[in-house]
Formats: C-alpha cells, structure tokens, sequence
C-alpha cells in the first residue's frame, strides 16, 4: 500500500445497521477513496446519505461491515492506540459535562492527551479565552462547536477529522473557523471535513466526495466537479420578442434552454461564445435584454443537481439516475438559500 | 506494559480530578454518596437490636458496622455511580471520550475514582469511630478487610456499569439501582448476619453478590474466619466480578439510544 503520500486510505467500505434482510439499514455502500498528506477533503451530501456514518469508521469509533480503512498505515479500529495519538476528531454532535466550566473541560482533556498543548494556547486558537471561567450549559451553541475544535485540536494532530464543524455558528466565527482549519492545512495537517455548507466546501476542499444514499456519486477538484455543469445565462425579451427571434441556439453552444413568462434562460459549456453571440445579436437588432445574468455553475448547482433536487440540471450520466429520487433537501437547499 | 501503564494513570487521574469537581457540585449526588450510607446506618442500628442475635453471637453494633460497608458500597459507589455513567453517556460525554486516546476501561474506572474515595474514606472512618467510641476490637485480619473492600468496589463498579443499560436518564437510574440495594440489604447479612438465618435461606444467601463482601469484611474486622470460609468468599467475590465486568464489556452503551 502507498503509505507515503496518502494518509486516509478507504476501499470497499460498508456499514450496516441492524439485521441483515429488510429489517436492517446499509448506511455505507461500497465507498472508497484516498486523501494525501496535507490536502483538505471535503465530504459532501444530503441528511441521511451516510457522510457521519462513513466519518465514524475513520475515526475508528465502528468497525466497517466490509472493506477496508487505513489511516496513517493502521486499521482505526484495531489499533486504536497507534492512531489516536495522531488524529483529532470533532463529532457532529459531542458533549462535555454541564457543570464543567470550559477551562476544567480543556483540562481534562489535555490530560488525556499525548503533547497537548496549553489550555491557554487551545482556547486563543477558537477565540473563547473571554469565556474559560463559563460553565458548559451557559455557552452558546457556537461556543460549544468552538469548544470541541479546540479539544480537537489540543495534540496537534497531524489528521483533523471534523464532522460538520461550522453548524451552529453565526457568520463572523464560521469565517474565523475557516481561517484556522486554512492555516492548520497551510501547516500540513491533513483534514477531512464534512458539511452542509457548500460555499465551506468550495473554499477549503482540494478535493471533495458527493454521497447519495450511502454511495460517492461524484468526485474530485471543486473545479472539475463544478467544470461538469454548465453555465446559465438569464434575461429578458423586450414585448414583441421571442426565443425564435434568437440566432440557432444550438450554433451559439447552448445545450438547453427554458423560457418562462419572457424570462429566457440559456444553459452552455462554452460561456463566452455563447455571450458573445448572443450580445453581437442583440447590438445588432438593437434589442435590450432586460436583467441580464451569466454565471458559471457554482458548487450548490451541482450538489442540488447530484442530489435530486433539480433533476433537469446535471449532465446527462449522473442527472438521470438521480431524477426524480425526491431527496429530502429541505435543509440542505434552506440553509444555503 | 509499564509505559502503557504510566500513560493510563495521568489519563485517569484527569477524568477523576474532573469526575470529582462535578460531584461537588452535584447536590443529590452528594446526598447519595455522603449522607445514604450514614443515614441507613444509623436507621439499621434500631432495627438490628431487635434481631436475636444470640445464635450468630455477634452484637448489634458489630453487625451494624460491618454491614455498614454494604450501604457505603451500595450508594457511594453503586448508586452514584449508575447516575454518573448515565448522565455522562446522556450528556454524549461518554461518546466523546472515546475518540480520544483513552480506552474503554480507563473511562469507566477514572469516571469512578471519586466515588472510589469517597467510599474508602468512609470505610476508614467506620473503622475509627468503631474502634474508638462503640467498643469495637481492633482489626483482627486487615488482609482480609482489604481484600473484601477492594473486590466490593471491583464488583459495584462493574455491576453499576451493567446496570446503566436499563437506564434511559438519571431520574431512571434510580429504579433500575433498586433490585441489587434491595436483595443486598435484605440478603448479603448487612442486616440480618447469615449464622442468624434459617439453614437453607443462608445457603442462597451467600450466593448474592455483596455477600462474599460483607462476610470478608466481618470476619476481617471481628477475627474468627477460617481459611475455608475466607477462600470460599473470595472465590464467590471474584466470580461476581468477572462476570459482571463480562456483562459490562457486552451490553455498557457509550451512547444515547435514538
């Protein structure tokens, strides 16, 4: 196995909950994947499509029900002891004793901790030194998220694993959060992070995973997988005017296009030709395009695309199978709205 | 081996330091660790003096002061510590801690040692005040008193980590804790002395977990155990122990039921 540059190393991987039949759930489907030393990998995906579930078998808390995880060269579960000591982990939902204040918590576990840093140093990372004298049950909610980076960050992990570390926060202390996770990665720690936010993705991730269902459905660069949907340009038609009256759409690379009460929008690959074609067009007729909008495809286009959302709206390999699945989006699509 | 020991020990020591600031400033939990065992103590010691005793030839006080070993076990470690582990595991403490470098047993032993101490605190006062104002001998087998006290907390540990897989919160943990105080306080002699029971009723008796505890403890304290009956104590001692410390490795959850 190449241990040299890839730090997580997942193959085949399967989680199952429950009995084997109808009665049982498998959370986790055949998932594999690999991250190098010092890269930041983003894991992407509705509620309930496994992302968690996959996390746990990392952070070695289960044991897989098939396939492979090797972290740092160890299998996490079995040898736990040659693992934690390097990793940090933030669980999607962790708790600490109520009637702890924060100090007394960053000192329990610095005691259980190989190299820990001081509880001082731990709380100036996530900016809560203001509150160390507070008990636990009078933190905010985003107080406590910031609490549990510290702690996972207290040994100075070489492999950070953070289970959707910005939920809760409010916008000043989720940029703070990224700022830090982009320092600790210009450091070389490895991180593997997953969320619901799909602009945390496209900022921090050099490579990001799209899971449905318990599957990896899409893959890769930020760029490449957003690089797969095409870009949108939106306007009006002045009264009089119809799609008709365009020049061949097809001609300008325009791959789809809808109209909806003289709102016209035209899907391409090839942005620039199609806008030049259709202003040289539009000069020419001496027509106003009224709210003119052209925007490559962002991340949340593909993720809704991939999802089920919006089945219409992805390439034709992996928009098809996944039309019409009637995904429960609800948060995803109304946190990012 | 002794490196994994000299890490083990800080990390446990820091869930104890932790475990204790929050029994200080748990009211009820402190009630139940300080105040239960006293209290029972003292209301047993009635009740005792109207047992005959003649048979057993024992006194009340020294029954009601080796028994009292059983009410410290039963809620100084036993109760507090089903309510601590539940309300750790509840809070997602439990879940937590286990994503860091401490194992398994080294959570469920640290999380202990507070009410460890307490107990053994305690019991070393029991002795004192025995010993100085009610008339009680010196220890006559402290190898004996030891190793009763040690497996007792072994075994409430264990069995108090079993019993937190019937418990959804802590307000529950109060009834699932009451089968074992009950059959203990009725059963394992810290009333009633087994010699002062019926034949066959004793021979059950002596099977119960706190029993072998409690007999080790008595016969340590008050002298008169032969080599026989304090090596069939140990034997049902420890096997309580394992098989609770089994039952605890198979059915504890680190995590809240969904």
């Amino acid at each position: 196995m190449d241990i040299g540059d890839s730090v997580i190393d997942v193959s085949g991987l399967r989680r199952r909950y429950g009995p084997a039949g109808d009665k049982g759930f498998e959370a986790v489907r055949d998932v594999s994947f690999t991250v190098a030393r010092g890269e930041l990998f983003a894991l992407l995906g509705t509620n309930g499509a496994g992302k968690t579930s996959t996390v746990e078998l990392l952070e070695g808390l289960a044991k897989p029900t098939a396939g492979e995880v090797r972290v740092l060269g160890h299998d996490p579960y079995a040898e736990r002891s040659a693992v934690r000591p390097r990793i940090g982990v933030m669980l999607q939902e962790g708790g600490f004793p109520a009637d702890l204040t924060v100090t007394e918590t960053v000192r329990m576990w610095a005691g259980c901790t190989t190299g820990a840093r001081p509880v001082t140093e731990a709380l100036e990372l996530v900016d809560l030194l203001g509150r160390k004298n507070v008990r636990i049950k009078q933190l905010s909610g985003g107080e406590r998220r910031r609490l549990d980076l510290a702690l996972a960050l207290l040994g100075r992990p070489e492999v950070l694993f953070l289970d959707e570390p910005t939920t809760g926060l409010d916008p000043e202390a989720r940029h703070n959060t990224w700022d830090l996770v982009r320092r600790l990665r210009a450091e070389g720690t490895t991180v593997l992070l997953t969320t619901h936010y799909l602009e945390e993705a496209e900022s921090l991730a050099d490579h990001l995973a799209i899971m449905r269902e318990g599957r990896i459905v899409t893959s890769g660069t930020p760029e490449t997988v957003i690089g797969s949907y095409p870009a949108r340009i939106r306007f009006a038609m002045p009264v009089g005017w119809f799609v008709g009256d365009l020049p061949p759409l097809a001609e300008l690379g325009v791959v789809r296009h809808e109209e909806d009460r003289g709102r016209i929008e035209l899907q391409t690959h090839e942005l620039q030709r199609t806008l030049t074609g259709l202003l040289l067009w539009a000069r020419d007729k001496d027509v106003e395009l009224e709210g003119l909008d052209a925007r490559t495809a962002s991340l949340e286009e593909a993720f809704l695309a991939i999802a089920g959302a919006n089945p219409a709206g992805g390439p034709a390999e992996s928009g098809a199978g996944l039309a019409g699945a009637g995904l429960g989006m609800d948060s995803v699509a109304g946190r990012n709205a | 081996m002794a490196m994994a020991v000299s890490m083990s020990v800080p990390r446990m020591m820091a869930l104890g330091r932790a475990e204790f600031t929050l029994l200080g400033r748990n009211k009820m939990a402190l009630y139940v660790a300080l105040l239960m065992p006293v209290m029972m103590v003292w209301a047993m010691r009635r009740a005792i003096g109207e047992i005959d005793l003649s048979k057993a030839g024992i006194s009340a006080n020294e029954v009601a002061l080796t028994g009292a070993f059983g009410y410290i076990l039963l809620f100084a470690v036993y109760q507090h510590l089903v309510s601590a582990y539940v309300a750790r595991r509840e809070e997602l403490v439990l879940k937590r801690l286990r994503t860091g470098e401490t194992s398994d047993a080294e959570i469920l032993t640290g999380t202990a040692l507070p009410a460890v101490a307490v107990a053994l605190a305690q019991c070393a006062l029991l002795v004192v005040a025995g010993v100085l104002w009610l008339d009680l001998r010196a220890v006559a087998r402290p190898d004996l008193m030891a190793i009763g006290l040690l497996l007792g907390l072994a075994m409430s540990i264990a069995l108090a980590a079993v019993t937190t897989s019937w418990a959804k919160t802590v307000q529950g943990s109060q009834l699932v804790t009451s089968p074992l105080m009950l059959i203990s306080v009725a059963g394992s002699g810290l009333m009633v002395p087994l010699e002062a029971m019926p034949g066959p009723m004793a021979d059950v008796c002596s099977v119960l977990p706190l029993t072998p505890v409690i007999q080790l403890v008595r016969g340590g304290w008050l002298g008169g155990m032969s080599a026989h009956e304090a090596g069939g104590a140990i034997i049902t001692g420890i096997a309580w122990t394992i098989v609770a410390s089994y039952g605890a490795r198979r059915w504890f959850r680190w995590e809240p039921r969904r």
